[in-house]
């Protein structure tokens, strides 16, 4: 507590053991700003500030005051009886609980990758989870009505959200099984894959832009911009599902991931089951990503950003750095969302083009700041 | 209680033979260091004695039981590897890096964890740096560190009273004088008073021969000598297989040190 400025007296016993030490230990330099506990309060208030702002902004404002209200009758569930209740249940809420499922599950995912790639630069992306969800959805959408017409029939609206989703699992899939060699999963082997594969599926996608009628090219750019405007209560319910049981199912690899810092061997040689960390990490990027990625399109960089945010105020644990990751991705996009709702009323401008706009000069100013160490 | 190779032999993929069968019983309670020249096939050995790799004939027991049939949680309790190089990612502190050593006991902590990682960092002479990002250590503190991530692994006596074993591959490399002699007296302490059985790969034989018991001598991928070290590190033996000279002289407290010369016929 109290770190004196004057030289060091040594005490007595205490470097009796340290014989071999000549130097006087340099002061204590932790370089964290936030203890474990500060930083879930500080996660859970920009998450509550975040939803406050966001429920209260758009084109119908409502007071926030107003807003604890209708909340509490949303969750009363008795039927809503004024525009304000009526505009915040089912067009707001979806909408917030959406952005909070997406950036919590985007955040979350990327904290994985970046503890399995022991990279601070991995992203969900780089496995192939978004480019394999677009390249399906893009399908969908273009040779969708003319190769499968009887798809929507069977799977509804759902159809491009449910094909979108298995494009992203067969993806990160076949990397996954790309990089299987003799030891094990060989991680620099599946970024490497990751990043091939994500060209292939850009050719694709390319392609099929280029065959799209305008109808179709519309429907395309709106899903690759990302955005929240589909927040149906159906969907928002299965994607908050999903993403609640993925940052659970996380919270029990923290160790292991912890003990990866290692590198794969140390860590196996603490007892750690490396492949089942892996497999247990990509699953649960795939699965959260893969469903966001379906009902929201692509909404970059959260994951990039958050987890580096998390590491930076509170150090590296896993432990931390998972639910806090998952805390500010979900208040990154609820901002984002509100000022993608406000900026160019009445219009909404694309989610994923603010994310961008945002998380590309970040990740700049990330590779200067590790210019040394990537 | 011994930690065993019998026949032990592991070939490269290429067809290239690291390990000739090579047959040896390590005790616990005893420091034996692994020497040899380059390519003799010590770190081959310390990762089959670690289990991080499989003989592809003969066996490696543990207690008489193969190491292999051992679960990869249960084995680090009984035994923590240091390793040459150790590189971390992310910004963990000196601190949370020796607390990863405790890992393996994450499902029956000690009543005092964190006074068992404090103790290890003092036992190093690195405690002072404990709130230190790992990262921004020199070489040499780096590796102070794993030497007490390492020594808290396996810290205190199992409750079924199994021996316990530090495996190490060249700690002293990036010390310098002071911390070489500091690590090997706190290591030949952890073997004569905690009972622990300590291999080291090294390479300076003077060391080897003031705190090993042992000298496990490698050559070519196979086994020359095990034994005590004055026993196995014979001016004669070091000269065949170094090809240097080798006069005995005494250090000041009576210790047998060797001087190195021209290189002989």
């Amino acid at each position: 507590m109290s770190a004196s400025s004057g030289p060091a007296r040594p005490g007595a016993g205490q470097t009796a053991g340290a014989e071999g030490m000549a130097a006087p230990p340099p002061p204590p330099r932790s370089g964290r700003l936030l203890a474990p506990r500060g930083a879930l309060a500080l996660g859970l208030a920009l998450v509550a500030l975040a939803f406050v702002a966001g429920g209260a902004s758009g084109a119908y404002p409502i007071a926030p005051a107003q807003l604890l209200g209708a909340l509490a009758h949303a969750v009363s569930g008795t039927p809503p009886d004024t525009p304000q209740q009526l505009v915040f249940l089912n067009i707001r809420l979806p909408r917030l609980l959406l952005a909070a499922a997406a950036g919590a599950g985007l955040a979350l995912a990327g904290a994985l990758m970046q503890g399995l790639f022991r990279n601070p630069l991995a992203d969900p992306g780089l496995v192939g989870i978004s480019s394999g969800a677009a390249l399906a959805a893009g399908l969908t959408i273009v040779l969708g009505p003319a190769w499968f017409p009887a798809l929507p029939h069977a799977l509804g609206s759902w159809t491009l959200m449910l094909t979108a989703f298995a494009g992203g699992l067969a993806v990160t899939g076949f990397i996954y099984r790309f990089a299987q060699g003799p030891a094990g999963t060989h991680v620099a082997l599946m970024l490497l894959a990751g990043v091939a594969v994500n060209a292939l599926a850009g050719a694709g996608l390319g392609y099929l832009n280029f065959m799209a009628t305008d109808e179709q090219l519309r429907n395309i750019q709106f899903w690759l911009l990302g955005s929240l405007g589909g927040a149906r209560w159906s969907a928002v319910a299965l994607v908050t599902a999903v993403v609640a049981l993925c940052c659970a199912a996380a919270l029990a690899w923290a160790r292991p991931l912890n003990a990866i810092a290692l590198g794969e061997a140390q860590a196996a040689l603490l007892g750690v089951h490396v492949e089942r960390t892996k497999r247990a990490a990509v699953l649960i990027t795939a699965l959260a990503v893969g469903a966001i990625t379906a009902t929201t399109g692509i909404i970059g960089f959260v994951g990039l950003v958050a987890p580096h945010w998390v590491r930076l105020l509170t150090g590296p644990d896993h432990r931390v750095v998972l639910p806090c990751s998952a805390l500010l991705g979900a208040a990154l996009v609820l901002a984002a969302d509100a000022v993608a709702r406000t900026v160019v009323q009445p219009a909404e401008l694309p989610l994923g083009v603010l994310t961008a706009a945002i998380g590309g000069p970040m990740f700049l100013w990330m590779l200067r700041h590790f210019r040394g160490r990537v | 209680m011994t930690l065993q190779c019998i026949d032990a032999r592991v070939v490269a993929a290429g067809g290239r033979v690291l390990l000739g069968g090579i047959s040896a019983t390590l005790r616990p309670g005893r420091f034996t260091a692994i020497l040899g020249p380059n390519g003799a096939g010590k770190s081959t050995l310390l990762s089959l004695l670690s289990a991080q790799r499989r003989p592809d004939a003969g066996q490696v027991l543990l207690d008489g039981q193969p190491l292999h049939a051992l679960a990869p949680g249960a084995l680090a309790l009984r035994r923590a590897v240091m390793p040459q190089e150790g590189a971390v990612a992310f910004d963990f502190t000196v601190r949370e890096v020796a607390e990863l050593g405790r890992y393996p006991h994450r499902r029956q902590p000690a009543a005092d964890e964190s006074g068992i990682v404090a103790q290890a960092l003092q036992a190093t002479g690195v405690a002072g740096l404990a709130q230190r990002i790992f990262n921004t250590l020199s070489g040499g503190e780096k590796a102070r560190v794993h030497l007490a991530r390492t020594l808290a692994q396996v810290w205190a006596p199992l409750p079924g009273g199994a021996a316990r074993w530090l495996l190490l591959d060249e700690p002293t490399a990036a010390l310098d004088l002071a911390h070489q002699h500091q690590a090997l007296r706190l290591l030949r302490e952890r073997a004569h008073a905690q009972g622990c059985g300590v291999v080291a790969v090294l390479h300076d034989l003077n060391l080897a021969l003031r705190y090993a018991d042992d000298v496990l001598l490698l050559a070519q991928g196979e086994a020359i000598s095990l034994g005590p070290a004055p026993e196995v590190l014979t001016p004669g033996r070091i000269e065949r297989l170094w090809g240097i000279a080798c006069t005995q002289v005494r250090g000041r407290d009576g210790a047998v040190q060797y001087l190195f010369g021209q290189a002989s016929a």
